[in-house]
């Protein structure tokens, strides 16, 4: 569990917010991406103004500061309109209540902070929101989050961990297969979407096959190149 | 998106009350209809959840197949008997988008899917289409991909499925639940989309809160020696500039009968009849091939920007024909 919040981490007003993020594939201290850009900006915010007003020195540096942790809401009633869903998500039972219009993918970023799923285009043209449901890879923008009821949801969260990656997370670091890293959720849950479905086992069929994910880094021969290496090695796949 | 009330349907009653007296549409893969949702084109004030209908299935009759509306469109492409039996259906609906997309779409979105047209996907833009009456800026305006077959002076938009295409030369039916009652009901193919003409909004026989349950394949002695053959802009994820599907049977060293459909000029799923009329009885040369496009094509209207369709359509016609009759 992430440390309490220490006395110069309050947030100062018009910051933007601040509230962690119950993101269950935080790094191993428990920090998320979103919860230090914005306490960092935040402590730094509130150690200037300490420094000012102490006139002396910053406060002590010493590592990252721990996220303020807000304790997750249960849900409570449905807002006017709202609907309740229920999406077991990476193994995990989760029950929201939404808009009917929240897609799946902001549902995953928005509601549950499973951020690893990205906007990209959000009207399915660059894959970057590729997720698994029911074990089909699919485009999560263009699915709202209240037609996929009851189903299974695998994201890059659920994929693997730190200590025991997936092996397609394994041959993309080997490979050098991404540069900026947007595009590699959902090349990857594309990838494990593939070598699941029918299709010829050529470099040209894993292009044909991730045609739907596009990579502006232009990654594309080492994707190639990660897919084709978990291929071989696990000759069970199709 | 505009707020809307969302609701499932559980069975076939229960489906058509739901979009009885409301601005509703029925959504099952949503991947065409969510994207006009988020454009502003499409405001339903109710969406009908139909994935529970139970018209997933596959199913053989009368020595074809019926192919229930729900069927993704990865599961028909990949099912045996059409990849064995009906190759041009298989092809087709591979040749279109993405894997992803392929694994949402069902055959009934594939074929009430809108078109790709700028004009109408942008609400700042006029279009007959999209607003009676307002006009259609793709006349003067870039029309690359527009309609060389169909159009109107009210719209050339161009009709967006491969899917489609390939049904159309497997004289496929469709199988509508009419909201009016009385029991589902066939529709051939060829009639069941529109042209604009004086109606571009108008683009199926479809009644308001009519549900496609299903497509039917007859047997057919064309469909085992059948192509499809598509030519765009990139090698995948992207739309017809000109598409052909041809199925054809050959006996006694001539064509005995063919079917000739196109994508990406017209502004429905084209049938060439004049080119099946030019190939029946004769040898299949390369000859006749040319001569049946050039019948196919005869009375396009191109534009000052597709015009280069005519030819790229007659030599997609060509190879697709040499294709389906070699060996």
């Amino acid at each position: 569990m992430p440390n309490p919040p220490t006395a110069n981490a309050a947030p100062a007003p018009g910051d933007p917010e601040t509230v962690a993020c119950a993101d269950e594939r935080s790094g191993a201290d428990g920090i998320t991406r979103r919860g230090f850009l914005s306490t960092a900006s935040a402590v730094t915010a509130c150690a200037l103004l300490a420094t000012e007003a102490r006139g002396g020195a910053p406060p002590s540096p010493g590592g990252l500061p721990a996220p303020p942790v807000a304790p997750a809401a249960p849900p409570s009633l449905p807002g006017p309109g709202e609907i309740a869903v229920k999406l077991r998500v990476n193994q995990v039972e989760r029950v929201l209540s939404v808009d009917p219009r929240v897609t799946l993918l902001d549902a995953l970023r928005e509601n549950l902070q499973l951020t690893g799923a990205k906007k990209g285009c959000d009207y399915g043209q660059c894959g970057a929101c590729t997720v698994l449901v029911d074990g089909r890879r699919i485009y999560s923008c263009l699915t709202l989050a209240a037609m996929n009821d009851g189903r299974a949801v695998t994201t890059i969260e659920g994929l693997g961990s730190p200590g025991a990656l997936h092996p397609l997370q394994a041959a993309f670091i080997e490979h050098d297969a991404l540069q900026c890293g947007y595009c590699t959720p959902g090349q990857i849950l594309s990838a494990v979407g593939l070598l699941g479905e029918p299709g010829g086992a050529s470099a040209a069929d894993v292009r044909k096959g991730l045609c739907g994910n596009l990579c502006r880094c232009g990654a594309y021969p080492n994707i190639v190149a990660a897919v084709q290496q978990v291929r071989a090695a696990e000759p069970a796949r199709k | 998106m505009e707020p809307f009330e969302f609701t499932r349907a559980h069975d076939f009653d229960g489906a058509l009350a739901q979009t009885r007296g409301v601005a509703a549409r029925f959504i099952a893969g949503g991947t065409a209809l969510l994207e006009l949702m988020k454009l502003g084109v499409e405001r339903p004030a109710r969406l009908v959840d139909i994935n529970a209908l139970p018209l997933g299935r596959i199913e053989p009759q009368a020595g074809g197949l019926r192919i229930g509306a729900l069927v993704r469109n990865s599961d028909l492409a990949h099912h045996p008997e059409v990849a064995q039996r009906y190759p041009v259906l298989a092809q087709a609906i591979l040749a279109g988008a993405s894997p992803q997309l392929r694994n949402m779409a069902t055959v009934g979105g594939n074929l009430l899917q809108r078109t790709r047209c700028p004009y109408f996907r942008d609400g700042g833009a006029a279009c007959n289409k999209r607003t009676p009456g307002a006009g259609c800026a793709a006349l003067l305006g870039p029309h690359r991909g527009h309609a060389i077959l169909g159009g109107s002076e009210r719209c050339i938009a161009t009709h967006p499925s491969d899917m489609c295409v390939a049904l159309l030369a497997l004289d496929a039916t469709v199988q509508v639940l009419p909201a009016a009652g009385g029991g589902e009901r066939a529709v051939p193919l060829g009639e069941f989309h529109l042209p604009p003409g004086q109606t571009p909004e108008r683009e199926t026989v479809l009644a308001a809160g009519d549900l496609v349950v299903a497509v039917t394949v007859p047997a057919s002695p064309r469909a085992a020696r059948s192509v499809y053959l598509k030519v765009r802009d990139r090698a995948e994820f992207e739309f017809a500039l000109a598409s052909a599907a041809v199925a054809v049977e050959l006996a006694g060293g001539v064509v005995h009968s063919a079917r000739v459909a196109l994508g990406g000029v017209a502004t429905r799923p084209w049938r060439a009849a004049e080119a099946e009329a030019v190939l029946q009885g004769h040898r299949p040369t390369a000859e006749l091939f040319r001569a049946a496009a050039a019948a196919a094509l005869h009375k396009a209207q191109p534009r000052r920007d597709n015009g280069f369709k005519v030819e790229l359509a007659q030599r997609c016609i060509v190879r697709a024909l040499s294709e389906a009759c070699a060996g």
